[in-house]
């Protein structure tokens, strides 16, 4: 039986989960008031020791990356990450939908952590539910004094403001969301110079932070860092929201310990997924996202844990866990994804606009049976092109990881089910 | 011992070593690699890296491996800084495969319609495909497909297939332009560049990203299919459209012009051109060219083709036996400085003539100004604060403009506007200071006493807002207090409906203040070199008064005129009364350019008009003897550009007809009144110039080569050479006081001045440019109009204090500030103007 810590979904069963009064009710806002009590560097210390590492893909600690602000250079920003947008991911969502002022007490915290006086929550385009109770919860806060003028009467103001992506997963990047932020178009800017830390929004100082991420802050501050790392693995404490879909018996989103939870435990437990669908077995899954490379069977007793899963040649990413059972067309499962990020290119270099792409279209002649044998080494190496190596974790020739995504189910299924591929253009036809 | 220990110690290292295969080299803090690398000679394949415009680091084309703490890393060439010690491979096989596969990748859409692109043979796909690309693609499904090509302009189209978008045009029009008219549209593999719906890409600077872009998506509408490159031959010269003085390349084909493309000269251009100087080349060819000598048989008789023999010897005749005094000489402003120097000879050291006047009354006194402490166009980059006192320079100087632009937008210079109305300058200027006509004086008076901290003495000065007098007057104040301190004061004159006096005035308060540098707005060509050339009344060649240099020139010139002479207003008074019997023409219009009311009845009562020209125009009508001039493109020589900058022209096509180059024209004619110049050549008269001319002393083709050279030149000013040469100008300031005239409630006060396609003979000589002039309109501010219960687009009646009445469409402009009307510069706007009354007064009567 799994370690299942009820730490950021604690509200969700509750049907007022979302008002200020529910809210407030549940111990809400108390955080804040503790957090105020202290000095701001107080609080990173408190981040840093509870390794705090971020929820929305890379996985980096927390508080360290607040720590890269220079010192002396104001304004700063927190800019938020809702911009959940990765195929099979849905964690954060509930998160903005379900317990907002959760989020926002996150906000605070983080915002009074690193003195800025200006917070900006990008919320994906699509969740229509998600900006509706975001807004509802900004101005309830606004209007209760927690986000403003001299909040809670220490003289610190803060403003929060809300903005909608217009529906571009590129935004998802964080330079990408800074620009979009801007009014500008949603283009990743190249790590260095535009480190967000030293060069974010506007050119000032910025610390981007994942949903999830900020609303592990209140339980930290309520709770303690050392409550904190008792819980999950002690180099991934805390626990992890997982979007497990595919095919499951339960698919939904899951917090379960941090780091100790393995991969069969996942899919089975009945808590949790509750076996694969008509009791078949697991062919491959996806342990982190549409851009993750893909697992096997030998994958499932690793614990959902980043180092393991890291050393292994993939990511836990943003959380969503996507299974294959036997009965699944590789080739095509592989095309949707490439499709995916075909789609989502934004444009902006060329081997990802172009290559994704034509990627694409090599994938759809295949499976329309027009797929001819150097076909399969093309598609590896036009992936290669654009993800020099075709290694993990990836290189690209590309401005950000969008581009070396779209090659990782290549690999993934190439390597692993040649067959399929063969199948394919050999037939002229299905695999099956 | 110990001192020698110092001495001999290593400079501390101010640049950076830097190794690119294998061979290190020095490179400078802050460079870029892909720029370090090509000055060492090693050229990495890009796109979108410009290196005037912000990198993007977008195409990928540039990647090369940098040796770093986990290996070597692929990085964009185009974005990194170069670092002490660095280790760049740009010929490493991971580098080798990265530009193969960028390359197949932009190649995979782009059609290979090279055969019928305008671009082929110079196109950078093209040509890095060849060097650094795969033989073959892979790609075998069908390729994007647009519309081919769609007109986003008037002068330009875009073919959406061909294009890689490398945002070079896009950031051009943005951050360079200041004009965001194309954009990228859409998104990911269907992205193209566009403009917005209704809204066409209409920026006077759009010519440019035809030249910056590196495959043959944009194509230029007078180029279009007019030549392929290696059948091009070409030069490199300065555009003289106006007077800032671009370094271009002239690009011809079977000796017709096809092409100006901009040179890349760090004090001038930086590359970029105007719409009107690009495309203006279409002019050259005009059907209309004068070709050959004409003359009139009587006042009023046809002009007939005559030999130039015939036609020398009627305006010699015409001029032998009269009097100095009788004779004026206009224009002068199209000549190279050798021509300028020719015609200021003949002129003044044969004819013994002061009426002289380069300037179309548009000016102002050419010895007030010539000897202020001057400002090179580099200098607004550094500049504490810059303050413009000039007409619209987006509309007359459009490169000073960018390099305006750029100061502010990039080194976040402080730009004050003080004119009678707001400009294409305005919406980068931190404070426009928009005084009534005619007030320029007390409005520059009342900013820096405001800087002074002196308190104004009225809640409204000359029509501005005291509020904004004090927070001006401030920022100058503490712009001024930072950095090195200097102030930049570019000038002109705004509005051509009042008189300089305003301008110059206000000009001699400036010229007070030390440590204040001046830069001339001058709009024509090489106005500044005819002025210091002698083609002004009281200046002799070098910038040196009549008076103080006697006895230079008493050596060097058969004679000198005895006295001061008069200005194009002076000359035209005068012929208006009788008293002028014969005026030369130098490639001027004064009916279409002198904002006065009474030139034609001025031109009409002169015995002999002789005009030298290129181009037939509105005062060719009173011409008597006309003498076809070479014109730009058919003479070598230099030109001198608005800071004082001495640039090569070169010929490169030969000129219709029997057109000759005004020097020779200046040179034969002196020999047929019996002087000889003994001048065979341009570059001879250059050499006399370098010899001759106070501020060009030293000057020689070579050091006129390339970027130029900054007058004053002081070569061999110290020689023992007597007599020793005569004192550069200095600024007498004027002490006219101009009273400012009262307000009248029921009176609009005119605003003139030109306007980039306004009424031009060579934008009306370029077909292309031709459908770009705009209607002349009367505009008002919004306000003006509803007090006035006129209609947007009637005709309105406009009559001036004399009775004058022309009748425009009117326009609604918020730049105009209430009280005051605006008309292009043309012959409308001239026939309201009375040259000499202090400001120009209307009003307006409802549709006719």
């Amino acid at each position: 039986m799994p370690q299942t810590t009820k730490m950021i979904t604690s509200r969700f069963d509750q049907p007022d989960s979302f008002t200020l009064s529910g809210y407030e009710r549940t111990g809400g806002y108390r955080a804040l008031r503790k957090a105020l009590a202290m000095e701001p560097a107080a609080v990173i210390e408190e981040v840093k020791a509870a390794t705090l590492l971020g929820r929305g893909g890379a996985g980096f600690p927390c508080g360290t990356k607040w720590g890269f602000l220079p010192p002396t250079v104001f304004p700063r920003y927190l800019v938020v990450n809702g911009d959940e947008s990765e195929p099979g991911t849905y964690k954060d969502r509930l998160l903005m939908e379900l317990d907002p002022h959760q989020l926002i007490e996150g906000v605070l915290i983080c915002s009074w952590a690193i003195k800025a006086k200006q917070a900006f929550l990008y919320c994906r385009g699509e969740m229509a539910l998600a900006q509706e109770r975001l807004a509802q919860a900004l101005n309830d806060a606004y209007a209760a004094g927690y986000i403003g003028k001299n909040i809670m009467g220490t003289g610190w103001d803060l403003d929060v403001v809300l903005h909608w992506g217009a529906g571009a997963y590129i935004v998802g990047e964080e330079t990408a969301l800074i620009e979009s932020l801007e009014g500008n178009r949603g283009m990743p800017r190249l790590k260095p110079p535009f480190f967000p830390a030293s060069k974010g929004l506007y050119m000032q100082p910025t610390v981007v932070n994942n949903v999830e991420t900020l609303a592990n802050l209140p339980w930290i501050v309520n709770n303690g860092a050392s409550a904190f790392t008792a819980i999950g693995d002690p180099k991934a404490p805390g626990t992890r929201m997982f979007a497990l879909s595919g095919h499951v018996n339960r698919p939904g989103v899951y917090e379960v310990d941090f780091g100790t939870t393995t991969f069969r435990e996942m899919f089975e437990d009945p808590s949790l997924g509750g076996g694969i669908r008509n009791g078949g077995k697991v062919k491959a899954f996806i342990p982190g996202g549409a851009s993750a490379p893909w697992f096997f069977e030998e994958h499932l007793d690793m614990a959902l844990h980043p180092g393991p899963v890291g050393a292994a040649g993939s990511m836990l990413g943003s959380g969503a866990i996507v299974v294959f059972d036997e009965t699944t067309d590789m080739v095509k499962a592989a095309w949707r994804i490439v499709k995916f990020f075909a789609k989502e290119s934004c444009g902006k270099c060329s081997p990802c606009r172009e290559g994704t792409n034509w990627l694409e279209k090599i994938y759809r002649r295949i499976l329309d049976g027009h797929g001819r044998p150097e076909d399969i080494d093309l598609l590896m190496d036009v992936a290669d092109n654009i993800s020099p190596g075709l290694a993990w974790p990836p290189r690209q020739t590309t401005i950000c990881p969008l581009g070396p995504s779209a090659a990782s189910p290549i690999m993934s299924s190439v390597r692993r089910f040649r067959h399929e591929y063969e199948a394919y253009v050999n037939r002229g036809g299905g695999a099956t | 011992m110990s001192g020698e220990a110092v001495g001999a110690e290593a400079p501390k290292k101010t640049t950076l070593t830097v190794t690119v295969d294998g061979r290190a080299f020095e490179a400078n803090p802050g460079e870029l690699l892909i720029a370090a690398a090509e000055r060492q000679g090693t050229y990495v394949p890009r796109f979108c890296w410009h290196p005037r415009m912000r990198e993007v680091g977008m195409c990928r084309m540039c990647l090369i491996e940098v040796d770093g703490p986990r290996g070597p890393a692929l990085l964009p060439a185009c974005m990194l800084p170069v670092t002490e010690g660095m280790i760049v491979h740009t010929k490493s096989d991971t580098v080798k495969k990265a530009q193969d596969g960028v390359l197949e990748f932009l190649l995979i859409n782009h059609p290979l319609d090279c055969p019928v692109c305008d671009k082929g043979g110079e196109c950078p796909l093209q040509d890095q495909t060849l060097t650094f690309g795969p033989g073959e693609t892979r790609f075998v499904e069908e390729k994007r497909h647009y519309e081919k090509p769609i007109a986003i302009s008037e002068l330009v189209y875009l073919d959406r297939e061909r294009c890689i978008l490398c945002d070079r045009c896009t950031r051009f029009s943005k951050e360079v332009a200041g004009d965001p008219l194309i954009s990228f549209v859409s998104r990911g593999n269907l992205t193209e560049v566009n403009t917005f719906p209704e809204d066409p890409f209409s920026s006077y600077f759009s010519g440019n990203v035809v030249q910056i872009c590196p495959v043959g998506a944009l194509t230029a509408k007078p180029y279009r299919f007019a030549a392929r490159p290696w059948d091009l031959d070409q030069v490199e010269s300065t555009c003289t459209t106006c007077a800032v003085g671009c370094r271009v390349v002239m690009q011809s084909s079977g000796d017709r012009i096809t092409r100006y493309q901009g040179v890349d000269s760090s004090a001038v251009n930086w590359g970029w051109l105007c719409d009107k100087g690009r495309f203006d080349f279409e002019s050259t060819s005009a059907p209309d060219r004068l070709t050959h000598p004409q003359m009139r048989s009587a006042k009023g008789a046809a002009l007939e083709k005559v030999t130039w023999y015939d036609a020398m010897s009627a305006a010699a005749s015409a001029l032998r036996g009269v009097s100095p005094e009788r004779i004026g000489v206009l224009g002068g402003s199209r000549l190279t400085n050798e021509a300028a120097y020719a015609w200021a000879k003949l002129t003044k050291g044969v004819l013994r003539t002061d009426n002289v006047d380069a300037q179309m009354a548009d000016g102002l006194s050419a010895e007030e100004w010539l000897g202020l402490p001057p400002a090179t166009i580099d200098d607004l980059e550094t500049a504490s604060a810059v303050l413009v006192m000039a007409p619209d320079l987006k509309e007359q100087l459009p490169i000073l403009f960018l390099r305006l632009r750029d100061a502010a937008v990039n080194h976040n210079v402080a730009v004050f506007e003080l004119g009678p109305k707001a400009t294409g300058i305005s919406s980068i200027a931190r404070h426009g200071l928009f005084h009534r006509p005619g007030e320029a004086a007390a409005a520059i008076r009342a900013l820096l006493g405001a800087a002074a901290g002196t308190p104004l003495a009225d809640h409204n000065i000359a029509g501005i807002e005291a509020d904004a007098l004090t927070a001006a007057g401030a920022a100058l104040k503490a712009e001024l207090g930072k950095g090195n301190g200097k102030f930049v004061v570019i000038f002109g004159r705004p509005n051509l409906a009042e008189s300089a006096a305003a301008t110059s005035e206000a000009l001699a308060v400036l010229a007070a203040r030390p440590e204040t540098t001046f830069l001339p707005a001058l709009r024509r060509s090489n106005l500044r070199g005819a002025l210091e050339l002698g083609l002004a009344p009281g200046v002799m060649p070098g910038r040196v008064s009549l008076a103080d240099s006697r006895a230079w020139f008493a050596g060097r010139w058969p004679a000198m005129p005895e006295a001061k002479g008069k200005d194009t207003n002076a000359i035209l008074h005068a012929a208006a009364h009788g008293e002028i019997d014969v005026v030369i023409l130098l490639g001027c219009d004064p009916v279409a350019d002198v904002p006065d009311h009474q030139v034609k009845e001025a031109l009409a009562a002169i015995k002999t008009v002789i005009a030298v020209d290129t181009l037939p125009n509105a005062t060719t009508p009173f011409a008597d003897i006309v003498l076809p001039a070479a014109g730009y493109g058919e003479v070598n020589g230099t030109t001198t550009n608005l800071e004082g900058r001495v640039t090569r022209l070169a010929a490169k096509i030969s000129a219709p007809g029997t057109a000759r180059p005004d020097w020779m024209i200046a040179v034969e004619l002196a020999s047929h009144l019996g002087t000889e110049f003994g001048v065979e050549s341009a570059d001879q008269l250059t050499a006399e110039i370098g010899r001759t001319a106070r501020s060009y002393l030293g000057l020689t083709v070579a050091l006129a080569s390339g970027d130029g050279v900054l007058m004053p030149l002081t070569q061999g000013a110290d020689d023992d050479s007597a007599p020793a040469p005569p004192a550069l100008l200095r600024l007498v300031p004027t002490t006219v006081t101009t009273a400012a005239p009262s307000p009248d409630a029921y009176s609009l006060r005119l605003v003139v001045s030109h306007v980039m396609y306004g009424h031009a003979t060579m934008v009306a000589a370029s077909a292309s440019l031709a459908k770009l002039i705009v209607t002349t309109t009367l505009q008002l501010h919004p306000g003006e109009v509803e007090r006035h219960a006129l209609r947007e687009g009637g005709l309105v009646k406009i009559v001036n204090q004399a009775g004058a009445t022309v009748t425009l469409a009117l326009r609604a402009n918020p730049s105009v500030p209430r009280g005051t009307a605006f008309i292009a510069a043309g012959p409308e706007a001239a026939q309201l103007i009375e040259n000499g009354a202090g400001v120009t007064k209307i009003r307006l009567e409802g549709a006719p």
